[in-house]
C-alpha cells in the first residue's frame, strides 16, 4: 500500500474509509462509529505497512553502526525527520526534535528552556483552555523556581479573551504557552495574534498543536512561534512518537534535558561534549519505527489534502451541531465562532458517563469526562461532558447514528 | 449485554430521586470519594450510635450508577452495625467483580447492581460510595480515589 492517490474534490469518504482496517468491525453488534479522534485517531494501512516494512527490512539502531541495516535505519529515520520538517515548513531539520509525544515536547521546553531562565516572580502565561499537559509542566517549573503561572480567561463561548491576554503580558512574562486548538471545546485560538502580541513584548511562544495538526496545514515560518508541540497518534500515525519544533537559536542555547547515548559527541570522566541539534535532545535509542510511521501518515494526509480534509470536517461539524442542537435538553459546551471538528455537550438528567456507555452499546465511541482539561470544563459549571470528535473518514450517516444513540439515552432516563 | 441489565428500573429510580441525599454536620464522620476518570465526586456522612450506623447520607455529583449505588447503600446500611456494613461491602464487591458470585439474600435491592459486572468500565462507579463509606467509618482524613 502506498499513500492514498490524490482525489478530485470533494473527498471520496467511502473509498478513504477502506484504507482504515480498524473501521471495518462491529462493536457490540453494530458497525463501529469511531468519534473519539480527538483522543487518538486511527491508522491507515499505509502507516501500518510502513512500520511493518521498517521492522521487516531495515531495523537496527540508528546513528551507530557501520553495517548496512544500521545505515538503512538511520536513513529512514532521518528521512522521516526531513518529511516532518517539510510538513511544518521548518527552516531546518535541526529544528525538528523527535519525542514521545506532545506531553514530552512540552516538558522538554519547561525543563530546558524555562527553568534556567526564570527568577522568582517571573511569569508564565497560559490560558483557561489548556490540556493538563500544558498546565502541569509549567506548575512544576514554577514550583521549582518561584515563577508564577498566569491564566488568560475565556468567555462563555469558550473563546480566549485577547484583551485580557494583552494586559496579562507583562515585563515579567518569560513564556506564553497556549493551545492552538482546545481539546475539550474545539476552540481554534487566534495564534497569529497571540504570537504577534507576545513578540511585540519580546516574549517567546510555545503552541500546543496536538489538536491542530490533523486539521490544518502548518507553516512554522509563517506562524513564527518559537516552539510547537504535537503527537503522531492524533495525525493518523503511531502512538509513542511526537515532535517538538523549536527555533534553532533557542534550541541551540538550551541545555540537554536527558543524558545518554546519541546526545553526546564525546564522553570522558572529566567532561562530556554534547551533540549538535537536534540529537542533543534525543538521548537514547529513539522510536525509529514510530518516526517512519509518522512520515507515512504525513504522506497519507498530504495525499488526501489538508484543505479538503478541513472542508469535509467543517461540513460534519455543521451537520452534527445542527442535529445535536435539535435534541431537547442537549446543550453544546463550547460555541466558539472558529472551531475544529468536535462537539462537547451535556444532556439534562443524563450524566456524560452514562451517555458514553449507552452510545458504546450502540457501537458509537465517544469520549466522556473532563478530557484532561478540568479548568476548561469546570468553567462551564459542569463536572464532565460528552465529546464527539470527527475525522475526515467520518460520515453524515455516522452523525445520524450518534444523534439516534444520544436520543435513546435521553429517552431511557426520562 | 443488554443496557436494561445495567440501567434497571430500581437504579434509574434511585438516580432520579436519590434517598438520604444531603449532608450531616460534625461530629458525624465523613469522607470524600473521587473517581478521576469520570469526575464523580461523593461525600458520605455517617453518625455512629455505639457500634450502629444510626444515620448516613451522601451528597455530590456523579453518573447514574454511582448516584444510585450510593442511594441504595445508605438505605442498606442505616441501622446496621459496623460489622454488618463491612459484610455488605464484601458481598457487593463480590457481586461487582466475580462472575460466579452468589447473590446473598441480605443484599436485597442492592442485587440490582449485579448488571454492572458486565460493564467493567463502570464497576468503579458502583464501588466508589462503598470505598468512601469505609473511609468515613475509619475516620480517614485523606480523600479516597478509585484510581
Amino acid at each position: 500500500m502506498s499513500a492514498a492517490a490524490p482525489l478530485a474534490p470533494p473527498l471520496d469518504v467511502e473509498r478513504l474509509r477502506a484504507d482504515f482496517p480498524i473501521l471495518r468491525q462491529k462493536v457490540n453488534g453494530r458497525p463501529l462509529v469511531y468519534l473519539d479522534n480527538g483522543a487518538s485517531s486511527q491508522r491507515p494501512l499505509a502507516v501500518i505497512d510502513a512500520e511493518r516494512n521498517y521492522a521487516e527490512t531495515m531495523h537496527a539502531n540508528v546513528h551507530r553502526g557501520v553495517h548496512t541495516l544500521s545505515q538503512r535505519a538511520t536513513d529512514a529515520f532521518e528521512a522521516a525527520r526531513e518529511r516532518v520538517r517539510h510538513f511544518i515548513n521548518a527552516r531546518s531539520v535541526r529544528e525538528v526534535v523527535f519525542t514521545k509525544g506532545t506531553t514530552e515536547s512540552i516538558n522538554l521546553v519547561a525543563h530546558s528552556f524555562l527553568r534556567p531562565r526564570v527568577q522568582p516572580g517571573d511569569e508564565v502565561l497560559i490560558s483557561w483552555l489548556e490540556h493538563h499537559a500544558n498546565i502541569v509542566p509549567w506548575q512544576m517549573a514554577c514550583e521549582a523556581t518561584g515563577a508564577v503561572l498566569k491564566v488568560t480567561p475565556i468567555d462563555r463561548r469558550g473563546e480566549l479573551d485577547l484583551d485580557a491576554f494583552q494586559s496579562l503580558l507583562s515585563d515579567r512574562t518569560r513564556l506564553v504557552a497556549m493551545t492552538h486548538v482546545s481539546n475539550a471545546l474545539g476552540t481554534v485560538l487566534p495564534v497569529r495574534q497571540i504570537v504577534a502580541l507576545a513578540h511585540a513584548r519580546g516574549v517567546p511562544v510555545l503552541l500546543d498543536g496536538a489538536q491542530a495538526v490533523p486539521h490544518f496545514a502548518l507553516d512554522m515560518q509563517a506562524l513564527d512561534c518559537d516552539f510547537y508541540a504535537f503527537s503522531g497518534h492524533k495525525l493518523y500515525g503511531p502512538d509513542g512518537i511526537g515532535v517538538l519544533y523549536g527555533r534553532e537559536r533557542l534550541l541551540d542555547a538550551m541545555p540537554p534535558w536527558q543524558g545518554g547515548g546519541d546526545m553526546i559527541l564525546s564522553v570522558s570522566f572529566s567532561g562530556t561534549t554534547y551533540n549538535q541539534l537536534p540529537f542533543k535532545f534525543e538521548a537514547g535509542t529513539p522510536h525509529m519505527s514510530g518516526a517512519v510511521g509518522l512520515a507515512a501518515a504525513i504522506d497519507y494526509v498530504d495525499a488526501v489534502g489538508l484543505e479538503r480534509i478541513a472542508a469535509w470536517e467543517r461540513t460534519l461539524l455543521e451537520y452534527a451541531t445542527e442535529r445535536l442542537t435539535a435534541i431537547e435538553g442537549l446543550t453544546i459546551i463550547g460555541t466558539a465562532r472558529d472551531k475544529a471538528s468536535l462537539v462537547s455537550f451535556v444532556l439534562d438528567g443524563v450524566h456524560p458517563h452514562d451517555i458514553g456507555t449507552i452510545l458504546d452499546q450502540a457501537g458509537v465511541a465517544i469520549r466522556t469526562g473532563h478530557h484532561c482539561a478540568m479548568p476548561a470544563i469546570e468553567f462551564f459549571g459542569v463536572p464532565a461532558t460528552a465529546r464527539a470528535s470527527f475525522a475526515f473518514y467520518n460520515t453524515r450517516d455516522e452523525v445520524d447514528r450518534l444523534v439516534a444513540a444520544v436520543t435513546a439515552a435521553r429517552d431511557m432516563f426520562r | 449485554m443488554d443496557l436494561k441489565d445495567l440501567y434497571r428500573d430500581v437504579i434509574l429510580d434511585h438516580n432520579k430521586r436519590p434517598r438520604n441525599f444531603g449532608r450531616l454536620e460534625p461530629p458525624a464522620f465523613s469522607a470524600r470519594g473521587h473517581n478521576p476518570l469520570c469526575g464523580d465526586q461523593l461525600t458520605v456522612y455517617a453518625v455512629m450510635d455505639g457500634d450502629v450506623v444510626s444515620d448516613v447520607r451522601f451528597d455530590g455529583s456523579g453518573c447514574a450508577i454511582s448516584v444510585a449505588s450510593a442511594s441504595m447503600m445508605t438505605e442498606a446500611v442505616k441501622g446496621r452495625t459496623r460489622a454488618e456494613a463491612e459484610h455488605l461491602y464484601a458481598a457487593i464487591h463480590d457481586l461487582l467483580t466475580r462472575a460466579d458470585a452468589p447473590s446473598p439474600p441480605e443484599l436485597g435491592k442492592l442485587a440490582a447492581l449485579g448488571g454492572v459486572r458486565e460493564f467493567p468500565a463502570r464497576v468503579k462507579c458502583a464501588s466508589l460510595c462503598w470505598h468512601t463509606l469505609q473511609a468515613a467509618l475509619q475516620g480517614a482524613a485523606v480523600p479516597v480515589t478509585t484510581e
